[in-house]
């Protein structure tokens, strides 16, 4: 896990204003395989924006991004190429809301993959299996918990053999109850050895399962380190103070 | 009163051949409004401006113009200048088809306006092309939203197509008429007609119905109530 030949993503000097507002003012990191990174901070410090940035749902103004040495910016209609190798999973669930929890994982590896749709139900199933959701297969979207949609979405993405996950604060949407089997099936993923950028306030999860903790302010990377450095020993003031918020709402020691 | 039984029942055969012309002519226009309609509201919403732009104008035409001035346009105007020999019938349809897509083009526009960029968004992070989302993610719920706004088409429909009496479409009311002239009976005719009219709109609200409960999905858009 030193090598270059493990790297997977690499952002660069990523900007992005909306109007008057820049959102983005420059952010840059490295990702290995096996990794997960955990992008805190306080709300509009632009961390959905740079998720979004990175599989282009959102155009960044200037900077650029390589999957695996290749750039994914400027890639035209090749975007949806490096698309299927980042799934994404969005804060409000987002699945199809006219398809059965089976049809939502199904129908990108039919549509956009060009499975026979017999191949493409038992790999659906599959992935629903991994998140504890093969019992709801046949309901809709709305017969769901949060929860439960959530794992189905994850179970999208995953389907589609991502290099890397992208987690656009999957859990802000859910009561605490339903906060734990998500985080669950992250933690459950990480330690499989998926790629995993997560965008969360959920810091009990980031100290037990994050390589690394990336703390951002107004559109920019303050400081980043191990969990345990961020956490214990942070370089700013800024850092500490919002990490104790975090802890004292989130309750750090709850996970081990 | 009898006599009017007498008129009646000897009129119907002749009117009622006029069913098939008046439901051909409102099921063709419906269907030529649905698709012009919907390819309408996909280019409003996610072409370029320019095309946007031309659909708004077409829609504003369409919609601005009464029945009859379009039919007079396109069957006294339009279609002879253009040395174009068509029936009053293709006329008829054509024309009904066009103003119906104007304004099913906004039920449908309406419909995927109201679906919230999520579905958009999710669909092209797995890959999908914009072009594949529509067709797989945004129509199939977008259709089922619009089901109840655009069944209010069908009755619009049957009730304008009465009006291509005035281009001599052999549909329900020119044939009542031709009778009325001739026998002097308007009252037993018209209310002949009338009834006609209302049960071929019965017939149809219900089967648009029965469409609404077959493609219904627990949870969404008119679910379960």
């Amino acid at each position: 896990m030193k090598t270059e030949d493990n790297l997977i993503l690499k952002v660069e000097d990523i900007h992005k204003s909306y109007g008057n507002t820049e959102v983005l003012k420059g952010v840059s990191f490295e990702v290995k395989k096996g990794e997960t990174k955990v992008f805190i901070g306080p709300s509009g410090t632009g961390k959905s924006t740079l998720l979004r940035c990175i599989n282009q749902l959102t155009l960044p103004d200037s900077g650029r991004v390589w999957l695996h040495g290749e750039e994914v910016t400027h890639s035209g209609k090749n975007i949806n190429i490096y698309r299927q190798k980042m799934g994404m999973v969005f804060q409000n669930f987002n699945l199809f809301d006219h398809l059965t929890a089976l049809k939502n994982v199904e129908i990108s590896l039919i549509k956009v993959r060009g499975m026979k749709k017999k191949e493409a139900t038992e790999k659906a199933l599959e992935e629903l299996k991994q998140v504890g959701m093969e019992a709801q297969a046949g309901l809709y979207p709305a017969e769901l918990s949060g929860g439960q949609a959530q794992r189905v979405s994850i179970a999208r993405a995953l389907a589609m053999d991502p290099d890397v996950m992208l987690f656009d604060e999957p859990t802000s949407a859910l009561d605490p109850e339903l906060t734990g089997e998500v985080l669950e099936v992250m933690k459950k993923l990480a330690l499989g050895g998926m790629t995993m950028l997560v965008v969360t306030h959920e810091i009990g999860f980031a100290y037990s399962v994050a390589n690394e903790i990336i703390f951002m302010e107004k559109g920019r990377i303050l400081e980043s380190g191990p969990p345990q450095k961020l956490v214990n020993n942070p370089r700013f003031e800024r850092t500490k103070q919002f990490l104790s918020r975090l802890s004292e709402l989130y309750k750090l020691g709850d996970e081990k | 009163m009898s006599e009017n039984i007498t008129v009646v029942v000897k009129a119907l055969p002749f009117i009622l051949q006029g069913l098939a012309v008046t439901m051909s002519m409102v099921l063709e226009a419906l269907f030529l409004g649905l698709v012009i309609g919907l390819s309408l509201a996909v280019g409003q919403i996610y072409g370029n401006k320019w095309i946007s732009g031309s659909i708004s104008l077409y829609v504003w035409f369409f919609r601005g113009l009464p029945n009859l001035v379009l039919l007079f346009l396109f069957y006294f105007g339009l279609f002879p200048l253009l040395g174009l020999d068509v029936s009053a019938f293709v006329i008829a349809v054509i024309a009904l088809g066009l103003r119906s897509s104007a304004y099913q083009s906004q039920v449908f526009r309406g419909a995927i306006q109201s679906l919230g960029e999520g579905q958009m968004l999710a669909a092209r992070s797995l890959g999908m092309s914009k072009c594949k989302a529509i067709l797989n993610i945004v129509l199939p719920q977008a259709l089922r939203i619009a089901l109840p706004g655009w069944s209010n088409e069908y009755p619009i429909l049957l009730t304008d197509s009465a009006v291509t009496y005035a281009i001599g479409v052999m549909e329900i009311l020119t044939r009542g008429n031709l009778v009325v002239s001739r026998t002097y009976k308007p009252m037993p005719l018209y209310l002949t007609c009338a009834v006609i009219f209302i049960l071929l709109n019965y017939g149809g609200m219900k089967i648009i119905h029965l469409l609404e409960r077959k493609v219904r999905i627990p949870g969404f858009g008119n679910g379960e109530r």
